[in-house]
Formats: C-alpha cells, structure tokens, sequence
C-alpha cells in the first residue's frame, strides 16, 4: 500500500512587514518580503506526522500556486521534510481570486495523483479559510476541514474539528482534503540536514498549459469578484495615555462612563448562542 | 423588490445574533428570506420574523447534524434555485464561510468574506472589508452571477422591523457528496455564561503580562462587571493559561466589539491583526513602550494587578 500526499501550501508576504496594495489592486509584492504562510507549516507536520506513524509507503508533495519567489515556500516545507514539489507558476495567474486559486489546485492535484490532500486552515495574508473547501468541491471529495488532531488508518481520515459551539469527531474515506489548525501540533525547524537534503529534491514547475486551464479562467481579468478601492487606514488619533498614579482605575472608568460602556441599559450585552 | 436570501446560524432554534445583524443589511438591498435547517428550524420563524425576514424557508434533516458542511451547501442552492436571490449573505463563522464558498463556486458566482459592510451603490452591491490586520479597507464586488458575501458580527446593529416570516417548506435532496464526512460524536462546547468572543460588543483581554493561569481570575472579573467576553492573546494561550477557543489574534478569533480592553499584552502583529477594528480600544500595560499605544483611545501605564481588580471595583460601583 502506498499513500500519496498532497500539502497545498502558500508563499505569503510577512505580516510583521508593511504590506500594501499594487496599482493594480492586488498585493505588491516587491514591497514587503515573502514566507511559507505559518499556518501552512502545520499542514507539513500533520502530513510528515501521518507518515511516520504509518506503516504505508508515504509519499508528500507540497504544492504551490505562485510567483517565482513562491519556491522559497517550497523550498522551506521539502527542508521540513516533505519529498518533492510543484510549482505551478504562470503569468497569467496575477491576481487570481480564491475561487481561480482552487481551480489550479485542484487540477494540479488531479495531475500529480493524491490520496489526500492537507492544507493550512487559512492563508495568512487573505485570511478568509475557504481555499480547502473549494478545492474539496471541485475534486468531489469529502472535506474534513479545521481539524486540531488528525490521523489516517485503514483508508480513512478522522479528526476532532473545534467549533463554536461544539467539539465534533469527524470520519471521511480517502481520498479527502483536509485542513488543519495551529492547535493540530507545533510545526518542527527545519534540521541542517534538511535543509541540505532540500536543495537535492526535485521541483517541478508547470504553468497553465500544463494543467489544460485557460488564461481568462484566473487572473485578475478572470476573477469573479474585483476589488473596486483599497484605502489605507487612518491612523488612529492619539489617545489619551495617562500613567498610573494610584488614580488609574479610576480615570479609566471615568472614560469608560462617558463613552457609556459602563451604564448597562446602553450596553446591549448579547446572551451566548442565543437571543 | 429583489429577495435576499439569508443563510440563518442557529443552535436548536436559538437564533445566533450574527444572522439578525445580517437582516439588518439585507434590508438596504431587498427582502430578506431566511433559509432555517436542522433541529428546531421552524422555531427560528418569531425571531426571524420579528428582524425582518418576509418568508422563512425551513427544512429539517438528519443529515445535517450527522455530515459536515455539504448538506447545508445542497440546501442553500436549493433555496437559491427556488428563490433566484439578488444576493445570498452567510454569517462569517468559520462554517458559513465554507457553505458560501462552495455555494458560490456552484452557482458559478464570486464570493466575498469577512464584509464588514453593505451598500447598494448605482444598482451594485459593494462589500466592505478589513484587510492586513485591518491596515486597510477594501471596496470589492462581485463581477460572475449573484453575489454570495458572508459578514462578519458586530458590523450591523440589530432592529427590530417586523415583517410576514411566512414558514416556507424548503425541497431538499441531497447530492452525492452530503454524506462524505461524518460526524461521529459532537460535544457542546461548556457554556461559561459569558457572551460568545465573536459576538461579544465588549471584549476583555489577557497577554503575557497576567503571568499565569489562576490570574486570569481578575481578567474574568473585570470582564463579568462590564458583561464582557474574555479573550488572551497567543502569548498566554500557548503557556496553557487560557484554552485556544478565546484566542484572539491572527491565529485565532478576529473580534470587532464595541470596547477592547487588552491587559498586559503588548499588541503584537499577531494580536492586533485579531482587534484591530475594535470601535473603541483600552490598554492596560507596565510598558510605556508597548506597540498597543498606538492603538488605543484610552491607556493606562501601569501594573494590570493594580488597575484591573481597583477597575472592576469602580464598574461595579457604578453600576450600584
């Protein structure tokens, strides 16, 4: 038996940098550097995880949908452990949407052959979580998404997902896709043997053609939806900062008073889960 | 008037407050139709009704307990074929968010998440979000089919504006995929009185600085005065102070209440990514040099273990 592992991994720009947004209404790039997204790193665990507690023959592509520098990503999840990459890169893609990314995903997982499917619970930069289960709904296969524990045995997927109101266990036959949270276990460094080892695994590279997905299909021009503004912040205007002198407390209740958090008949305080 | 179909969040027919906020929004687009499934939807009908909603399309299933996410997904288009909505809106919890995505890849729409607002402008609908830790705001639209946008709470007050909320039996038969994933056991998540983090109109905070577990017993009390939820930055949250269900930050929850109060935290980009669109934000912290100074409308310099009890206490006095 083998078991063949796709991590959909993505190339970020640094949170901690200052990001801001091209002419073009999409993430300028040469502004700010660039890493494999944190929340990624725990998608290359649990698979280098389920590889290891297996008795299978384990074999884990991580993959990518991005720029040139996006193999840096790559190159960082092959040193965590991962065997081989694919990079499916093509100018064409600049400023693909979620709903565009998940299409060259899926073709390209379709392509390299999976029985499952591991990605972070969200990007770092875009942040909005649906990338894994939109790829799950293009591939037809079921979702066992935003797990916090995760194994394979005996052809299926289970896992324990958090909610907000519930804590579920989850079961899915392979093939599947599964996402998972920062809480599934903490990502290892990358040994200096690893990071030797990486420069000497193959990295594949393939761009729309390869993938039979045409270029008005992604892109900026394809996308479903555009962002018509993009505004920075104002910065926030000076607060008050005062320094505790024993009074402390007590001027910041003031202020609360005056903004009228304190008077509960002003504060409608929502009851959990309910009206 | 153009129809706008609603995707309702409740627990056993408790109406969850992000769906009634949504009825607000929908309104300012055209008539709001709630799309109620599972255990208790009926039930949704009085409140649903009471914030807007002209009909409520209600279905009742075992499968959408027992499977995750599809068969919400094959109801939703089910609603959506029967209805032909000028826009569909889902509550941006982690759940709505998938049911929306994979709706709006169905139907061959674009989808926007996160919206912290909604406005019709020369007949378009525009979706406003908060992006790069909320350094900047976003206008997007969708330019394929019908816009599907989940919204994320507190971005609308709740009204009152009753209307018909006709119960409707919705017609569902579900696809191939519904029963992929199966939920083999569930347990409800402890109830500890507090309001829910996400929902919360006042958050109450712990960093590094509440240095402990059993300290965060004066985070708690601050936060039971004003009848807040407690969140804890990352810091404190990885050293096993308080469970990962209140971490607020870029990894955790994203909070936009009405006051944040952040004690001993001192607003890293991790942190301020999760609070950062928070109307009014207070800070509590012995470093005078603490990044969350930039944030903040009020700051108090100095040590949390005399500010936060000695503030508890002036709350509730207050209060009488």
């Amino acid at each position: 038996m083998s078991l063949r592992i796709v991590v959909t991994v993505k190339y970020v720009p640094d949170a901690t940098g200052d990001r801001h947004f091209a002419d073009d209404l999409t993430l300028d790039r040469d502004d700010v550097d660039g890493l494999l997204s944190e929340l990624d790193e725990y998608a290359v665990e649990q698979a280098l995880q389920i590889s290891e507690n297996s008795d299978d023959d384990v074999e884990i592509t991580v993959l990518t949908v991005g720029p040139e520098d996006a193999r840096d990503a790559l190159r960082k999840a092959l040193s965590m452990g991962a065997d081989k990459a694919i990079h499916v890169e093509d100018d064409d893609l600049h400023g693909t949407d979620a709903i565009g990314t998940s299409l060259a995903l899926a073709k390209a997982i379709e392509k390299a052959g999976y029985d499952l499917v591991i990605s972070g619970m969200a990007s770092t930069d875009g942040a909005a979580g649906i990338v894994p289960a939109l790829v799950a709904e293009r591939l037809g296969v079921p979702q066992v998404t935003l797990l916090s524990e995760v194994a394979v045995a005996d052809g299926k997927v289970t896992g324990r997902r958090d909610g907000d109101t519930a804590s579920e266990q989850l079961e899915a036959q392979l093939p599947a896709v599964v996402s998972v949270t920062d809480q599934s276990g903490e990502a290892r460094y990358p040994s200096f043997k690893g990071i030797m080892a990486a420069k000497k695994k193959p990295v594949e590279s393939w761009d729309l053609d390869d993938l039979d997905i045409e270029a008005e299909q992604v892109g900026l021009a394809g996308a479903w939806t555009k962002v018509a503004s993009a505004d920075e912040r104002p910065a926030r205007t000076a607060g008050t900062i005062v320094k505790d002198e024993g009074e402390g407390a007590k001027q910041l209740a003031e202020f609360l008073a005056g903004q009228k958090f304190i008077c509960t008949s002003h504060v409608p305080v929502p009851r959990p889960n309910s009206l | 008037m153009a129809e706008v179909l609603i995707f309702v969040d409740h627990v056993d027919g408790a109406v969850r407050k992000p769906t009634l906020e949504l009825l607000t929004l929908a309104r300012r687009i055209g008539d709001p139709v709630a799309v109620a499934l599972g255990n208790g939807a009926a039930d949704t009908q009085a409140a649903l009704a009471e914030h807007g909603a002209v009909k409520v399309l209600t279905h009742e299933a075992a499968e959408y307990a027992d499977y995750l996410v599809v068969p919400k997904v094959d109801a939703l288009q089910a609603a959506y074929e029967a209805v032909s909505p000028a826009a569909v809106l889902v509550p941006s919890s982690a759940e709505g968010k998938e049911i929306a995505a994979r709706l709006a890849l169905r139907i061959k729409s674009g989808v926007i998440t996160d919206a912290v607002d909604l406005e019709v402008a020369d007949g378009t609908l525009v979706a406003t979000q908060s992006v790069f830790a909320a350094s900047y705001t976003t206008k997007s639209t969708v330019m394929t089919g019908t816009p599907v946008i989940t919204v994320k709470p507190n971005s609308a007050a709740v009204e009152s504006a009753p209307a018909a909320g006709a119960v409707e039996a919705l017609t569902v038969s579900f696809s191939e995929q519904a029963t992929g994933t199966k939920v083999t056991s569930r347990t409800p998540r402890e109830s500890t009185g507090r309001p829910d983090l996400t929902e919360a109109a006042i958050v109450v905070s712990g960093g590094r600085g509440v240095n402990g577990a059993d300290n965060f017993a004066i985070i708690e009390a601050l936060a039971d005065s004003l009848g807040a939820a407690v969140g804890a930055s990352r810091a404190a949250v990885d050293a096993g102070w308080y469970p990962h269900s209140n971490q607020v930050g870029q990894t955790g929850k994203s909070v936009s209440p009405q006051l944040y109060i952040a004690s001993g935290i001192s607003g890293a980009i991790q942190h301020r990514a999760g609070m950062q669109t928070s109307k009014t934000i207070v800070a509590i912290n012995k470093d005078a040099e603490a990044p969350i100074f930039d944030l903040v409308d009020y700051g108090i310099v100095g040590d949390l273990f005399d500010v936060v009890p000695a503030l508890t206490d002036e709350v509730k006095a207050r209060k009488g």
